[in-house]
């Protein structure tokens, strides 16, 4: 009786339905997260589509405030544009994409995408998603309102029009939903981040009123992964079973065609461990033979899949250029590992470190996460990327450290593969995988002893430095008073100077408004050289002249010559208020100091 | 030695660094300074004198860096100023200093405690005491209460005061400067340094001082130096034995070792300031389970100092060992107050009375 009532209530769920309850799934679990999450999809739709075509993707994301709690969300894109029969489909259906059922990396991979905020908005605000798309210049653009049916997880076209559009190719898409703009500095840091690890991308746009720009600094189009076939040892049941159905091939044939670095010898291996006929259709396997056949293609030993083919990490050279467009850093270093494998999945990790800058001096340092070039805003304590970041013995390369390195420090860890392993649905995390972990450990270290190094070497001229500071600034006022106290002409501590400087050592110095500058030779060489001041004083009774003065605004930049025999001195005075900077050029760096004694 | 002939010495000295100074330069030497170390590694004990001073350990500092340069700097401007004011025959506080040096541009002190110390460091390398040159500290001494008078030379003329009869219930306190004092007669036993003024004040009340013929002084905590060169004093110039009763935990005991055997931060000091022959009465820990006084259980700090006076050259005596580890045994500490659960007079008529003839004092 009860399982007929029961029976009347059981009925299959459209995804859509599953999801309008489960909206955590997708990243729209809270107001702040709907806009991020929106533009992230979107985004990486874009600039996967871009790649795809390689066109260099030109980006505009804006937000825009319609009602206190109602926002319009646009991005728009220089790509390929979608033919419009497919439209409905890619904004209107969820779980329909292009990449899903291929094995190669992308960033949009799971493919929930950009249907869900078309879903989110119906759900909020009622108001259907409007899209423009143009596939080139000789056909027209198509505009669109579109909904998604829930109960059948079907588009519900509810215009479809051809339209005049500016875009020689492209997709607009534009979505109305309830959210809040809390989160806006994320939102920024987020597509910051994207033009960090996309350097050939223009993102530009408006947020809430507020425009802004991250420039492309690279005119390359990376190149675009291509499929693979799957690995035997990155294989499930199900989808070998659904290969095995679709194929009409023999088993061995059905081995060495239908999956990467399988030859002739590795099928006869994993036939012979499995007790199969190479003969046998590979459709006719029962699904105890293709259980057998499972565990042997795990057993045998096969060479790593081709990671060159289908991953495409960004490179050294780009990452430093993306960083070093965004964050201003004294130093920066990238590494890019070489490819690896976790469970037959190809992958490969490049980390970058910056240090000082205008990188924050006090807290931890910040943490950029990537995976497949897509930027990972949430659960940063969650992600093996930030346990190997904490896992590194900082100190090791005189950086101090609580857990995560601290000080004015930053470290970008971009993990690429045809399947990046998540924590979770919302793809925030990437999971503890050992082979990960351990890659991100040693590009991190390599890194770190490239940091030490540098460290090293500034503390050196730092010291260096300090120690002139205390002979050539210090030492004379020492002098003045010690020589006051034991009541004795003052004296030349010149001689020590040089005695221990052993080098060219250049002054400058304000007093009762009369600007010095002092030059003394204290190497055994003779030395020529050009002095650069820039300051506020135009020094037109300077002593000896200066060779040429050069009027900038309120400054002026005077330039004197000067020859110089070993123990001999040059100086030049005039009346003014002194400051600004002193540059001796024409002389090695290591034999030279310069002290401001106005500082 | 007079008053001028301290001064002029104290000047001699002073410009003896700055002539040193002086004359580095003009051989074309970056400025320097030596000093013994200060640590607890460099302490070691002096036979002849019976105290603990520095070791050989010594330590350079020259010019050669901006921080040194500027500490040198700091101590020639402060030499400067002592040099000024021993002519003008003015004095001035430590933290008087400290605002000074405010008009010194980059020689300034960052903090008090900057100065304090460069203070110190000049004592040990001119072998004189701060007050020499008539540098004062901020810190007031402790009291003096028993049968003893003596004659102070103040600023306003001489004083005699006998240390009883013309005392408050206070008692003497005494001047930061204890060589103004003069004893002049007494009729006591001995001399007992107490930590706490409860413990004073009770001793005080009940009479102790008149019927032992003790010389009580309060110590206020951990002595100022003046307290300890009294203390020094009456043991020395009067022959009086010295007692010294404080709370029992690690840091009473350090209060008695800066009494008998120097403290690490004034080990250059130690000849003027402390009295190699002064005894320990207590509370021992021995005394927590002996006499079942009320106790706390030790914190993580007490244990940790406890250990480090283990390893703490001037406590390495068969008394000390044993006490301490007993102590972190039984994880217990008692205030020297504790007595009073056996009753306000247990103190005076028992304890004390018991200790001090085990001690051979009474």
């Amino acid at each position: 009786m009860l399982a007929e009532d029961l029976a009347k209530q059981q009925r299959s769920i459209s995804v859509a339905e599953f999801f309008e309850k489960n909206k955590h799934l997708l990243g729209f679990d809270s107001p702040t997260r709907g806009i991020i999450t929106t533009i992230k999809e979107a985004v990486d739709n874009s600039l996967d589509a871009c790649e795809e075509a390689q066109v260099l993707p030109d980006i505009y994301v804006a937000v825009a405030r319609l009602e206190k709690d109602v926002f319009r969300i646009v991005v728009e894109d220089n790509g390929p544009g979608i033919v419009p029969e497919n439209v409905p489909f890619v904004f209107g259906k969820l779980l329909y994409g292009s990449r899903f059922h291929q094995i190669r990396q992308s960033r949009g991979q799971q493919g929930i995408g950009i249907s869900a905020a078309v879903l989110y908005a119906q759900l909020t605000t009622g108001v259907p998603t409007r899209i423009i798309s143009r596939t080139g210049a000789r056909t027209p653009a198509h505009y669109f309102e579109l909904m998604i049916k829930t109960e059948t997880n079907d588009p519900d076209v509810r215009v479809h029009r051809e339209i005049e559009w500016d875009r020689m190719h492209g997709t607009r898409v534009e979505i109305e939903f309830k959210a809040t703009l809390a989160a806006k500095k994320r939102l920024l840091d987020y597509l910051r981040y994207t033009a960090v690890v996309n350097p050939h991308a223009r993102i530009r746009g408006e947020i809430d009123g507020e425009p802004y720009t991250f420039e492309r600094v690279s005119d390359e189009v990376p190149p675009c992964p291509k499929a693979i076939a799957p690995h035997p040892h990155g294989i499930e049941f199900g989808l070998l079973k659904r290969m095995a159905e679709a194929s009409n091939a023999r088993l061995e044939d059905f081995l060495v065609e239908g999956f990467s670095r399988v030859g002739k010898k590795s099928a006869e291996e994993i036939l012979g461990v499995a007790g199969l006929k190479g003969s046998k259709k590979a459709s006719a396997l029962s699904s105890q033979e293709l259980k057998v056949l499972l565990d042997a293609m795990q057993a045998v030993q096969v060479p790593p899949p081709p990671a060159s083919l289908c991953l495409s990490p960004i490179g050294e050279e780009l990452i430093v250029q993306g960083i070093e467009k965004e964050y201003q850093v004294d130093f920066i270093k990238a590494r890019t590992r070489k490819s690896s494998v976790h469970s037959g999945h190809p992958f490969i990790v490049e980390a970058a470190l910056g240090f000082g800058g205008k990188l924050p001096a006090e807290g931890q340092a910040q943490i950029l996460r990537f995976a497949n070039r897509v930027p990972l805003l949430y659960q940063q304590g969650a992600c093996a990327i930030t346990n190997a970041v904490s896992g590194v013995n900082w100190k090791a390369y005189n950086l101090s450290q609580q857990g995560l390195p601290t000080g004015a420090v930053m470290v970008l860890v971009h993990v690429a593969s045809t399947n990046v392993p998540f924590t979770s649905e919302s793809k925030d995390a990437v999971a503890a995988i050992p082979e990960i972990e351990k890659e991100v450990t040693l590009a991190l270290q390599e890194l770190g002893r490239e940091l030490k190094t540098y460290l090293n070497r500034r503390d050196r001229s730092r010291q260096q430095e300090d120690r002139a500071r205390a002979i050539c600034s210090i030492i004379p006022d020492i002098a003045a008073k010690v020589c006051e106290i034991v009541e004795q002409p003052p004296v030349d501590t010149a001689p020590l100077e040089g005695r221990i400087m052993r080098r060219l050592v250049a002054k400058k110095r304000t007093l009762d408004g009369q600007v010095e500058l002092a030059v003394h030779n204290y190497t055994a060489k003779p030395v020529a050289l050009t002095l650069y001041l820039f300051s506020p004083d135009a020094a037109e009774d300077a002593d000896p002249k200066p060779e040429f003065v050069d009027r900038l605004g309120d400054d002026y930049t005077k330039v004197w010559k000067c020859a110089l025999e070993p123990e001999t001195s040059w100086t030049a005075r005039y009346a003014g208020v002194g400051g600004g900077t002193l540059d001796v050029r024409g002389v090695d760096d290591k034999v030279k100091v310069v002290v401001d004694l106005d500082v | 030695m007079s008053r001028k002939k301290t001064d002029a010495l104290a000047e001699r000295q002073l410009v003896g660094i700055a002539r040193f100074w002086y004359d580095q330069m003009r051989g074309g030497e970056l400025p320097s300074i030596s000093m013994p170390t200060r640590t607890k590694q460099n302490i070691a004990y002096d036979d002849e004198s019976g105290v603990w001073k520095y070791g050989d350990r010594e330590s350079t500092r020259s010019a050669g860096s901006a921080k040194s340069a500027l500490h040198i700097l700091k101590m020639a401007y402060v030499i400067g100023f002592l040099k000024q004011q021993l002519r003008e025959n003015r004095s001035s506080t430590l933290r008087e200093l400290y605002y000074i040096s405010e008009g010194w541009k980059r020689a300034k002190f960052a903090a008090q405690d900057e100065s304090n110390l460069l203070i110190e460091d000049m004592e040990i390398l001119t072998e004189l005491s701060r007050e020499a040159f008539h540098l004062r500290p901020e810190e007031d001494g402790a009291s003096i209460y028993g049968p003893l008078k003596l004659r102070e030379q103040t600023r306003r003329g001489e004083r005699e005061i006998h240390c009883q009869e013309d005392v408050g219930e206070a008692g003497y306190p005494i001047p930061n400067n204890v060589e103004n004092v003069e004893f002049l007669d007494h009729d006591a036993q001995f001399v007992i340094a107490i930590e706490t003024g409860g413990m004073y004040a009770r001793l005080m009340e009940n009479g102790f001082d008149e019927e032992y013929g003790a010389v009580l002084v309060h110590l206020k905590g951990q002595p100022a130096r003046s307290t300890r060169r009294a203390l020094k004093r009456m043991n020395e110039d009067l022959g009086l034995p010295l007692v010294v009763f404080t709370d029992g935990d690690p840091w009473s005991y350090r209060i008695f070792g800066s009494i008998a055997y120097g403290s690490i931060k004034a080990a250059h000091m130690s000849e003027l300031l402390v009295t190699p022959g002064a005894q320990f009465v207590g509370v021992q820990p021995s005394d927590i389970s002996d006499y079942n006084l009320p106790s706390d259980v030790l914190t993580e700090g007490d244990i940790a100092a406890l250990k480090a006076e283990l390893t703490d050259p001037r406590f390495d005596t068969e008394y000390w060992k044993k006490q301490i580890n007993l102590q972190l045994q039984m994880k217990l500490k008692s205030e020297q107050q504790a007595f009073a659960s056996r009753g306000l007079d247990f103190v005076t008529k028992e304890y004390l009375p018991t200790r001090l003839s085990e001690m051979g004092i009474l």
